[in-house]
């Protein structure tokens, strides 16, 4: 009896995991070519839309004290910035082509993406 | 009055807001102030005189919440990075020792099986400290003190809907921390229910000591990674001695304009790039080029920033300041080239998104089926031990630790590299293709031979020769002048001097009518040279220019020059060789001209009379073979092809566009740093691969190990504990194997 109770708990356990961490739904967004990320246990908004073509900036407020975010590494644009506590940090960056590019914190545990149309 | 605005941290209501305000309106010397919630921002309008950006952060501090205040804006974001750093290294370490010492004696109370005798003598001590609710006041400071860290993050993630590291630590040491608060508060109940009467207080203390000091460690370790970066920076000259108005006066380096007129004396540092005005000099550049050997510098000669003035004093005028200077255009381009992804991280990337929920689930799945066909005491402690033994860090560290320390150690050997992608490529080379002229030559003429004629001496030719040239600008009559210069034979007045177009020169010199030129000039003052017809040919085979000096109708003799090969680049090809890579020469020269040099340099494979614009063409056909190919060149016009090459390697001697479009820069101008850059290439894939290999495996060996599967065959399951050291460890090893990389020959 209590094997099929756990065994019930442990499935339904599973299935949350995977729709609580998979299952997050983006919202779409318009491109603007000035965004302010918070760096709060990952990066709101995780994805941001940018304008292909022209110089964009975005800027990152670190609030959290866990230092797997003290860094944001923009790999496709050559960026990695140190992110003082609650110090704004901002980048400029011109990508010329659409597409979807990726950011990330100093240990790549913490994901960001960034949407160029 | 002054106004500023600063970021405060803490507040979580509108109510703490006011609060702040209130606070900081009691301050002497405050007129205005607004704190706003929304963007966490302080605004103050203060009297200076009065108070200071440090009383007004005390100020928010005694009513609870930090305020960010930058009075230090002359501290670099590297500063603030190192202090943080240091402050972070140092409460970790204190972190580490508390908790081992609390966690030493939570093991020893927890095993009173193993250690009731040795404390026979202090029994009622032992006792005490074995007590259960001893074990869980022991344990409280390590789980939610030096555990708060944990917490934090696994909360802030999960508001986020994200999971990282933290979380599958916080997760592990709680359910062990909890079940056994449970049994020792509740135990008779449980007991009667059934439930096993185990505690794992000395699990849960022992994983969060070992992971912090993993942590401890890794940090110490990873600080190593980015000295390139510091040595250079720390290269920099702090002031400089600019003369203004007549006087000499030291300035802080950042306040040098260009156009200041500085003074370096011996010893000193260059403060920053320009030209030198007054003086001569050596000077070491080997801090930033590599090159080993002092410069000598005269008058209009360039100097470069943070290198080092040895022997005399000069004066200079600075051309470059501040974010131009090659010193901050070097440091930017390592920290680019660190901060860029390396095409091998792409599957570590994809995994990386994914790994921390799957973990969790696995460790799910792993105590339901241990509930249902093994116990549940091996359930709990198996469901602990999967959670713990996850290293997702090893994986995210493993490319980026290598590239930083390889491009590193690039930039110390005065190989600049652009990108993580340029270093990866470069190991994979197997056709190297180079520009002829200023990449494997020189790219100046110099005098090869004089041969003398009809009784005449050499030195009495090249005296001549040169004293007739002395006021000529053209490149062959420069090589004839410093040719003498260099045998210090005393020149001569020259009168008369004129220049035939398409012919040579003509003047007179002590009182003698000479002709220097070609054939052409030589046969329009009928100066009969087919005698020495022989020799000119040979010379003209072997890729030179050849000019005859005639005296009225009398031939002198013979002056040869070319553009001489850099003595290294022999050396160059035969190692390329020895590495299986195939070497070409390029070249706009005739095929004479080109097969004479490439034969000096050893090399076979020559593509001559090719047009500027159809250099990036040929390097094209040769890729399409499937060959990597790298091009090493130093012109403007060899843009196209560096950028159209696998690895484009520019010479640090050359133009900025060249430089612009090249993977790799040879910074010390020295050939044989094309072999040092593929060797960096090969050597730091080779501890990437080592480092995926070892994250993967670890990952995918001992997860499943943990979760208890080599039970049924061995026997084994992995204690918890054992799992934590696994894991610190594994992270550590990853970085330190990523600094081996300083060690390698290269």
């Amino acid at each position: 009896m209590d094997k099929t109770i756990v065994t019930i708990i442990g499935v339904t356990a599973i299935g949350t995991i995977y729709w609580f961490f998979f299952g997050k739904k983006e919202e779409a967004m318009e491109a603007k070519s000035s965004w302010d990320i918070a760096v709060e246990g990952g990066y709101k908004p995780a994805t941001i839309t940018i304008p292909s073509g022209r110089k964009s900036t975005i800027t990152f407020t670190r609030k959290d004290q866990n230092s797997c975010l003290e860094e944001i590494v923009l790999p496709d644009f050559k960026i990695k910035k140190f992110l003082t506590l609650g110090e704004p940090v901002t980048v400029s960056i011109s990508p010329t082509r659409p597409g979807v590019y990726g950011m990330h914190c100093g240990m790549n545990m913490f994901h960001g993406r960034i949407v160029v149309v | 009055m002054t106004k500023v605005t600063f970021p405060i941290i803490g507040m979580h209501c509108a109510s703490c807001a006011k609060l702040i305000e209130r606070q900081l309106k009691k301050t002497p010397g405050v007129v205005t102030c607004a704190v706003n919630y929304g963007s966490e921002q302080a605004s103050v309008e203060y009297d200076e005189a009065v108070s200071s950006t440090t009383t007004l952060a005390d100020a928010v501090k005694a009513s609870g919440y930090t305020a960010v205040v930058t009075s230090e804006k002359n501290k670099s974001q590297d500063d603030i990075k190192e202090e943080a750093k240091k402050a972070e290294l140092s409460d970790l370490k204190t972190k580490v020792v508390i908790s081992g010492i609390l966690s030493i004696l939570i093991l020893l109370g927890s095993f009173p099986e193993w250690f009731s005798g040795v404390f026979a003598a202090i029994e009622p001590l032992y006792s005490w400290l074995a007590a259960p609710l001893t074990l869980l006041l022991l344990t409280i400071p390590v789980q939610f003190w030096v555990g708060k860290s944990f917490y934090q993050a696994t909360w802030s993630g999960l508001k986020n809907r994200a999971a990282s590291m933290d979380t599958l630590i916080a997760v592990g040491t709680t359910a062990a921390f909890g079940y056994s608060l449970l049994t020792t508060l509740f135990g008779p109940q449980l007991e009667a229910l059934g439930v096993p009467m185990t505690m794992y207080y000395d699990t849960a203390a022992v994983i969060i000591t070992l992971i912090l000091l993993g942590r401890y460690l890794e940090a110490k370790a990873k600080a190593h990674t980015s000295d390139a970066i510091k040595k250079l920076l720390h290269l920099q000259a702090k002031t400089a001695r600019v003369v203004r108005n007549g006087k000499e006066i030291d300035i802080p380096i950042d306040q040098v304009k260009k156009g200041d007129i500085i003074r370096v004396r011996p010893g000193e540092k260059i403060p920053v790039d320009g030209t030198i005005t007054t003086g001569v000099s050596s000077v070491d550049e080997s801090m930033v080029t590599g090159e080993s050997i002092p410069v000598d510098k005269k008058k209009g000669d360039p100097v470069i920033g943070a290198t080092i003035n040895k022997t005399g004093t000069f004066l200079f005028t600075a051309t470059k300041v501040g974010e131009e200077t090659m010193l901050s255009r070097i440091v930017k381009m390592v920290s680019e080239a660190q901060s860029s992804r390396a095409p091998i991280q792409r599957l570590a990337d994809v995994v990386s998104g994914y790994f921390v929920p799957i973990v969790l689930m696995l460790a799910v799945g792993t105590f339901v089926v241990w509930y249902d066909f093994g116990s549940s005491t091996a359930a709990f402690v198996n469901l602990i031990a999967v959670l713990i033994i996850a290293c997702p860090c090893a994986l995210g560290l493993a490319t980026p630790t290598a590239i930083m320390v390889g491009t590193g150690r690039g930039a110390e050997r005065g190989v600049l590299i652009k990108d993580a992608e340029a270093l990866e490529t470069a190991h994979k080379i197997n056709v190297a293709v180079f520009d002829k002229t200023g990449t494997l030559t020189r790219g100046k003429p110099a005098v090869n031979d004089i041969l003398a004629v009809n009784g005449a001496k050499e030195k009495e030719i090249l005296t001549l020769a040169a004293s007739l040239e002395q006021g000529s600008e053209h490149s062959l009559a420069e090589a004839i002048v410093a040719k003498a210069r260099e045998a210090k034979a005393e020149l001569l007045a020259a009168t008369k001097f004129r220049a035939i177009a398409g012919h040579g020169v003509a003047g007179i010199v002590a009182g003698k009518t000479l002709y220097l030129g070609n054939r052409l000039l030589m046969d329009k003052q009928s100066v009969p040279f087919a005698a020495s017809e022989g020799q000119i040919a040979a010379l003209e085979s072997q890729g030179k220019t050849v000019m005859l000096l005639a005296s009225g109708q009398r031939l002198l003799g013979i002056i040869a020059v070319a553009d001489t090969l850099k003595p290294e680049a022999k050396d160059m090809v035969a190692m390329l060789k020895k590495l299986h890579i195939a070497v070409w020469m390029i070249t706009g020269d005739n095929e004479r001209t080109a097969q004479a040099v490439a034969k000096l340099a050893g090399i076979e494979r020559v593509l001559a009379g090719v047009l500027p614009e159809d250099k990036a063409t040929k390097i094209k056909e040769l890729k399409a073979h499937g060959r990597v190919v790298a091009f090493a060149g130093d012109g403007i016009n060899d843009a196209p092809a560096l950028a159209s090459a696998d690895v484009g390697i520019a010479m640090g001697t050359g133009t900025d566009v060249a430089i612009e479009s090249a993977g790799i820069t040879l910074l010390n101008k020295d050939l044989r740093s094309v072999v040092t850059a593929i060797r960096l290439s090969k050597a730091t894939l080779s501890i990437i691969k080592q480092n995926l290999f070892w994250a993967f495996a670890y990952n995918v060996v001992l997860i499943p190990v943990a979760a208890g599967i080599l039970y049924p065959i061995t026997g084994w399951l992995l204690n918890p504990a054992l799992a934590a050291f696994a894991m610190a460890a594994s992270s550590i090893s990853v970085v330190g194997n990523s600094l081996r990389l300083k060690g390698a020959k290269v």
